[in-house]
């Protein structure tokens, strides 16, 4: 068996598929409005919604505490449940998996023409990268605006534009949805979309998995939206328990909807990491593998481990919540360190999560850029990887001043000031190829000089922060906010944009317009910097973290931060409209390579087809061979062998 | 289509968009205080105390969480009771505040709220009869507070008799049974200072502070003192 | 070929290592003259004297950090430059992808500094007796004396005279959202205002009644996490008079951006007869509190029935329950 996905058009592989005449098309495999695609799976979703919440209500309504609140969790949580289901099943992503339970021959994913596809379940990579570039903008726009709702509360100190609970409400939602998108804004778009183009294959190992991850992403969207209508939640994205457990329905969608996005990015972290251990092209050898795919290997390895921390963690909370267990209440035999152990136990893998992505994308683009090989290409991969290990024990610098056992602290304090080594390499290699080069200020490389610029300043204040002396005065403030903000927003999300100017001319065969990149690109890294530097000052200065009324006298930097953030609003909108006048307005067809890059992914056509390469390439050496003087030939596309069957790694037995 | 035309659908997508996000900053994360402010500072003379009545009532009966507890206001210029608990006083004046406390009573949580703190000659009313502290361990115990943590302003409001028929459902009567308190406070200078009740009085939620303790005009407020 | 390439080496290097240099003791002067005095949370206690110091050292050690990579890219942004006129061509060959001179170099360089950065925070760390932050119920860095506070706060007999180098125990209660204090060696009275003697060894022994605080001491640089039934116990030495701002530093619903106030550090002369003053306005309701304790059992269920419906929590001790089922003494 293989997916249809698989090129047909190939002579090697179309032997493979079976000879199939079905009398009648099953209705899953049909094209057109009357086949499963984003509309059956809103009803699925709206059809499971209700159903959840009817139940809920059928069962749980004459429970004391439910009757006493006035406020149903449980009918909360399984409206939120059967929704996901509804959606999941509406879209068709359980098709295959229902089939194969109860024994029938699963059906095929159909493979849709024209941009219908793009609204379907569909198993192809390049698809799913587009999806999922809509799907983090979504995650990315709506925090933004919840962000210029904070930053115009924060104008003046005693008049409030909105009361303390629905502050308090945007604060959390803000984060979280923020924080979510960061998990998956390079990993799903680009990650998906490269992964197999970079490596010479011809389709990811798990396709449906990865159409599951991206559809498992917007119903975490629309978990985590539901959060507003229902109340909000009072606790910031770290949802400290006990007051997790205290806090009303909108609580039920933080904790469900971290459990949904987490079944996310499990899947695509598992699958990403499958593929690219497996799925290498011939001749694609750990020393030839592009930077940018070994950030993805170590970022999926924390994707796949740390993220089943948070789903079980988020369980129990939901359990607390609903079921009355007490994980998390001390009263009852819980505790509430134990919720901190585990989010952060998370939450740090997490961090790197966001930004091991980034330097991948930094490290693949500079060369291109600098017309020179990567410099100490084998130091950038293990540091990806050593950052990688080590994340996995530095979590307790969240909880240097939470009580823990005090000589935890040094010990904390070390590990975290040691991954500094590993994650300072990529300065190295940014730096060492920086020399002597012949620098081109493309807009991709300016982003890529900026996350040097913006990550420098985020990664020393880190080492402020794991200073336990230093943590007293900063910790919980401002200062670490900014801290945080200028790594994930000033790192992930200037090398993201980087990222998307650099591929889209690959991704869609049309050019992102130059002078308003520049402006976008100016605007962002100037009011960046503006907004979120006098938070350092903001934070030394006293005022914490999720606060609606702080000192008077900070007034004054307040309003600086808060509107440099509205024109940094506003350099986003230049984004968006140099997106949709560039992609879709008037678009400009790019260049096969505009970028004279070596890279694989340039080497096939524009658009690319829908198998990728015609024959599997055969990889002859590494791709930063910049400037080199009769550098060998990257691969061999076509002169050589045809990949034979079972060597190559589009055939094995189909593994989803 | 023609480029004019993606332009128009691009622009037209946009305002959807734009639309949908207003709907939603109205709908889920309104600004502002929603049920307004009651102002206090209408055809205030400067100098002149400020008379404001409150009640207490187990269960506001009405609006989108009818069990929960409540206070309510009654608005100075049509004496009808509000749920509201934004209200705009004047700076540097003496408020007359009585409380109609239509709870039942309990023990705090923490007895340190069962002193009466920073009124004006440091007590309070009890249905006539002054008192500076009160054992919420004995009695009747509290229903309430009010308190204002930043003026140092907390008065313990004693509940009602529990065995007696409590009013059930705002805005209460003076039939039901009740105890008035009364006391004065001076307003500070300009200023947004928070007031809350410190009796965990959130029914069904862990530590009792959850829903009504934890949503503005149900257990807690702004006082806005303006000049 | 060669010999022009390492010249050109060497005069890259050289310029930036001479530009970096300039500006990096410039700047290091300039800061350690200028800003150093004036860092954050200023010098009140020795908690805040202490990590004062420590901030300015490590941004001591940081701006150079900065300043040469930013001199570094200045430098390739300027020279290296393919739109320069005459820009030289690309440097290639092994050179380009490897360097071990540099690779090694680098990876010692960092080390180093990142583990003396982890020793000297450790030295500092234990030097200062946990730096005010909240080392949890067993504090292994104490200042002299503070042991034998904390046994006697237990007792009835506990007390506190000036000028006798005795530790100061404070409990700080955090509750949904307020902070009140209790001062174990004068009778266990609760108040909710601060009130600390000048040049004492102050122990903050901060709990919760319900979710999860932070007492967070700004000039007194002072911070520890409120947690329901856990004593986290912090150490200062207050040295100036004057007043100082205790916000809430961790997200506790609602009211978490109004709980703060203000405290006072006074003479010790002056905290005697306001705590002694104090003591006796408040004898009648410390007589109505629970009996003083390093950690309380909030009742969970709130006034009249909360979230945990199989009734009531079954306390460890009778006497250290905040809430509905303490008896009246």
């Amino acid at each position: 068996m293989t997916i249809s996905a698989e090129p047909t058009t190939e002579v090697v592989t179309s032997a493979v598929v079976p000879p199939s005449s079905p009398v009648k098309t099953p209705w899953s495999q049909r094209s057109g409005w009357l086949s499963q695609h984003l509309g059956t799976a809103i009803v699925g979703a709206v059809l499971g919604y209700v159903f959840g919440h009817w139940l809920g209500n059928y069962v749980a309504s004459g429970y004391t505490y439910i009757a006493n609140s006035g406020q149903n969790s449980i009918a909360d949580a399984l409206a939120l449940i059967f929704m996901t289901f509804g959606w999941l099943l509406g879209i068709g992503a359980l098709n295959y998996p229902l089939a194969k339970i109860v024994g029938r021959s699963a059906p095929e994913e159909v493979i849709a023409k024209g941009w219908t596809k793009y609204v379907r379940y569909s198993t192809d990579h390049k698809v799913v990268g587009m999806q999922y570039i809509v799907g983090v903008l979504l995650f990315l726009f709506t925090g933004g605006l919840l962000a210029m709702a904070i930053r115009t509360e924060l104008l003046n100190p005693t008049t409030h534009v909105f009361s303390a609970d629905t502050y308090i409400k945007i604060v959390s939602e803000h984060g979280t949805i923020m924080m979510m998108m960061a998990t998956s804004i390079i990993v799903g778009p680009l990650g998906n979309y490269l992964v197999p183009l970079m490596i010479g294959a011809r389709r990811m190992a798990f396709p449906r998995i990865e159409a599951f991850s991206f559809w498992v992403f917007i119903a975490g969207y629309m978990v985590i939206f539901s959060a507003l209508p229902y109340g909000g939640f009072p606790t910031g994205w770290t949802g400290y328990a006990p007051l997790q457990t205290q806090a009303g329905p909108g609580m039920v969608s933080y904790l469900l909807g971290f459990a949904v996005i987490g079944l996310g990015m499990m899947a695509a972290g598992f699958n990403i990491a499958v593929t690219i251990i497996n799925y290498r092209a011939p001749g694609m050898t750990w020393s030839r593998v592009p930077i940018f795919v070994w950030s993805l290997l170590a970022t999926a390895a924390l994707l796949t481990l740390a993220t089943p921390v948070l789903f079980a963690g988020g369980l129990f909370g939901l359990l607390d919540k609903t079921a009355q267990t007490a994980f998390y209440v001390t009263e009852h035999g819980g505790s509430s360190f134990l919720w901190e152990n585990l989010f952060w136990f998370f939450g740090h893998p997490e961090v790197y999560i966001m930004a091991l992505p980034g330097f991948g994308i930094v490290g693949e683009l500079i060369p291109v850029f600098c017309r020179k090989p990567l410099f100490a290409y084998k130091v950038a991969a293990a540091g990806m990887i050593g950052v990688a290990l080590l994340s996995f024990f530095v979590w307790q610098h969240h909880l240097f001043q939470s009580g823990i056992n005090p000589d935890m602290r040094p010990l904390f304090m070390l590990t975290t000031e040691l991954i500094s080594i590993p994650t300072g390499f990529i300065f190295l290699v940014g730096m060492g190829t920086l020399y002597r080069a012949k620098i081109r200020f493309e807009v991709p490389m300016l982003f890529c000089m900026a996350v040097f610029f913006n990550f420098l300043i985020g990664g020393i204040t880190g080492v402020f922060l794991s200073d336990v002396p230093v943590n007293v005065t900063v910790h919980g403030g401002f200062f670490v906010l900014s801290h945080f903000h200028y790594t994930i927003m000033g790192g992930l999300l200037f090398a993201f944009m980087g990222g998307l100017y650099y591929w889209l001319p690959k991704m869609t065969g049309r050019m992102m317009n130059k002078k308003l990149g520049l402006v976008h690109f100016w605007t962002m890294l100037v009011f960046f910097n503006l907004t979120f530097f006098p938070m350092f000052i903001i934070g030394l200065l006293g005022q914490p973290r999720r606060v609606f009324t702080y000192a008077k006298n900070l007034q004054g930097l307040n309003d600086f931060s808060s509107v440099s953030a509205f024109l940094l609003g506003a350099s986003f909108l230049v984004f968006l409209v140099n997106f949709m006048w560039s992609m879709y307005i008037n678009p400009v067809m790019a260049p096969a390579n505009p970028w004279d890059s070596l890279g694989l992914e340039w080497q096939t056509a524009t658009p690319v087809p829908s198998y990728n390469f015609e024959r599997i390439p055969v990889i002859m050496t590494d791709p930063y061979h910049y400037g080199e003087v009769g550098a060998p030939a990257l691969a061999d596309f076509g002169d050589g062998p045809p990949a034979p069957l079972g060597s190559s790694s589009t055939t094995g037995s189909d593994p989803a | 289509m023609s480029m004019r035309g993606r332009l128009a659908t691009v622009i037209g997508l946009f305002l959807v968009a734009v639309a949908l996000a207003g709907w939603g900053v109205v709908s889920f994360i309104r600004p502002g205080v929603p049920g307004g402010v009651m102002d206090f500072t209408q055809g205030h003379a400067a100098g002149q105390p400020v008379d404001l009545t409150a009640q207490t009532v187990g269960a506001i009966g009405f609006g989108p969480h009818p069990t929960w507890v409540s206070y309510l206001v009654k608005d100075p210029s049509t004496g009808k009771w509000v749920q509201d608990t934004t209200w705009k006083l004047p700076a540097n004046s003496v408020i007359d505040m009585t409380i109609l406390q239509y709870d039942s009573g309990s023990p705090l949580r923490n007895q340190e709220w069962g002193q009466v703190q920073g009124t004006i000659g440091g007590t309070a009313t009890l249905n006539g009869t002054s008192y500076s502290a009160y054992n919420s361990n004995t009695g009747t115990g509290v229903g309430h507070t009010f308190t204002v943590p930043a003026l140092g302003l907390s008065v313990p409001l004693i509940g009602v008799n529990s065995s007696d028929s409590v009013c059930g459902s705002a805005p209460c009567m003076t039939s039901s049974p009740h105890n008035t308190i009364t006391f004065s406070f001076k307003t500070p200078g300009p200023g947004s200072y928070s007031w809350q009740c410190f009796v965990p009085c959130g029914l069904g939620y862990l530590f009792g502070n959850g829903g009504p303790m934890s949503t503005l005009n149900y257990m807690g407020g702004q006082l806005e003192v303006v000049q | 070929m060669a010999n022009e390439n390492s010249t050109n080496e060497t005069h890259h290097l050289r310029n930036i290592t001479v530009i970096w240099l300039i500006l990096s003791v410039i700047v290091d002067l300039l800061f350690w003259f200028l800003v150093g005095p004036h860092v954050p949370p200023g010098t009140m206690t020795s908690s805040a004297k202490g990590n004062q110091f420590d901030f300015t050292f490590l941004c001591l050690m940081a701006l150079p950090v900065l300043i040469g990579v930013w001199v570094y890219m200045g430098y390739a942004i300027r020279i290296w430059s393919a739109k320069r006129p005459g820009a030289e061509e690309p440097m290639t060959g092994p050179n380009a992808r490897t360097n071990k001179t540099a690779q090694v170099s680098w990876i010692v360089i960092t080390s180093v500094a990142v583990l003396f950065l982890a020793g000297f925070g450790t030295v500092e760390l234990v030097i200062s007796q946990g730096s005010g932050g909240g080392e949890g119920p067993n504090p292994i860095w104490t200042p002299p004396g503070a042991t034998k506070a904390e046994a006697a706060a237990l007792t009835p007999k506990a007390s506190w005279s000036a000028n006798s180098n005795q530790v100061l125990t404070v409990q700080v209660i955090a509750q949904q959202w307020k902070f009140t204090y209790r001062y174990p060696q004068f009778g266990g009275f609760e108040t909710t205002q601060l009130v600390l003697p000048a040049n004492t060894n102050i122990a903050f022994n901060v709990t919760s009644l319900d979710v999860i605080h932070s007492f967070w001491a700004y000039q007194l640089d002072v911070k520890a996490d409120a947690n329901p039934q856990q004593n986290d116990v912090a150490f200062t030495q207050t040295k100036q008079l004057g007043s100082f701002t205790v916000r809430c530093s961790e997200l506790c619903g609602i009211w978490h951006g109004t709980m703060f106030n203000s405290g006072k550090v006074v003479s010790e002369a002056a905290f005697m007869s306001w705590a002694q003053s104090t003591e006796q306005a408040n004898a009648q309701n410390t007589a109505d509190l629970p009996p003083f304790a390093w950690t309380y059992v909030p009742d969970a269920n709130g006034a009249a029935g909360g979230y945990y419906t199989d009734g009531n929590v079954t306390p460890y001790s009778t006497v250290e329950i905040y809430g509905s089922k303490q008896s009246a003494p």
